[in-house]
């Protein structure tokens, strides 16, 4: 039950945060994309807020030696890199590209806006889904 | 420059950031948005779908609040078409799942803990989606 209560918390201040910074709106995303065009820069702000408090914070945490509330940290085991990693995110960066959203914005802007990120969010699904069955083969 | 707006772009992000760590402090879970949600589908333990419900559940309410008390306006797109919304979902599906993430994931937690892994897939995919819209943009103003 804490797991879920932590999660909930850290969910809606992670919903506060992107309807704050401007990444809900998709247009912003594809003005940021833009560098040679309309650029806005903002996102840039976002990225660097977000990376600076989370490294701090991390260095933190990571020196307790455990979560509060699990026996370990549960970080990604796989260090090297390989094609699937750059393909995929080549793959994902051209898809946040052509549409403006990428998963965390499309799953937050359905509780205001859900019209194209309920669109969104179900293709998403359905792409990972589709990518496990094609990797699973 | 179109719309500038630094300061409530570095509030929210350094929001997102806290989000980071309360999930890492408390759970010890990278708060990874694309990783989350599909964990919901096939992870088959109760407390794994559990915990991530409950994220993606505050994840959507706490937009709802923000943009309940100062309204958020979108400007209409209607280039973007329905196809193109699902095409798009699809290759974000298959593109994260194959990189194991996003954004978050990989652009904000990854990068936050030196990942070359995650600072790899961070430069590939801000490139892939800058040169996107190029492109998009290309085709716009030859057929326009």
């Amino acid at each position: 039950m804490k797991t879920v209560i932590s999660a909930l918390m850290a969910g809606i201040i992670f919903g506060v945060g992107l309807a704050l910074s401007g990444m809900v709106d998709p247009n912003k995303v594809i003005n940021f994309l833009d560098v040679t065009g309309n650029w806005d820069p903002s996102l840039m702000f976002v990225l660097g807020g977000g990376v600076i408090t989370t490294t701090l914070a991390y260095r933190f945490i990571f020196a307790q030696g455990k979560p509060l509330f699990d026996d370990d940290f549960h970080l990604p085991t796989l260090l090297k890199i390989d094609s699937k990693l750059l393909f995929g995110a080549i793959l994902f960066g051209i898809g946040w590209g052509l549409i403006g959203y990428c998963p965390g914005p499309a799953v937050a802007s359905i509780g205001f806006n859900p019209e194209e990120p309920l669109i969104v969010v179900v293709s998403m699904l359905a792409g990972m889904l589709l990518y496990r069955k094609i990797a699973k083969a | 420059m179109e719309n500038f707006t630094p300061y409530t772009s570095l509030a929210g992000g350094i929001l997102i950031g806290i989000s980071a760590s309360i999930l890492m402090y408390l759970n010890g879970r990278i708060a990874g948005i694309s990783g989350i949600v599909s964990g919901i589908f096939n992870n088959p333990a109760v407390s794994e779908k559990a915990w991530r419900i409950a994220f993606v559940a505050g994840l959507v309410g706490g937009a709802f609040a923000y943009a309940y008390f100062f309204p958020i306006s979108i400007a209409p797109r209607e280039h973007i078409t329905t196809a193109l919304l699902v095409v798009g979902g699809l290759i974000v599906g298959v593109g994260t799942a194959m990189g194991g993430g996003c954004t978050s994931g990989h652009g904000i937690c990854g990068m936050s803990r030196f990942s070359l892994r995650s600072i790899t897939a961070t430069m590939a995919f801000l490139t892939s989606g800058i040169v996107t819209v190029y492109v998009v943009n290309l085709l716009a103003g030859a057929s326009a």
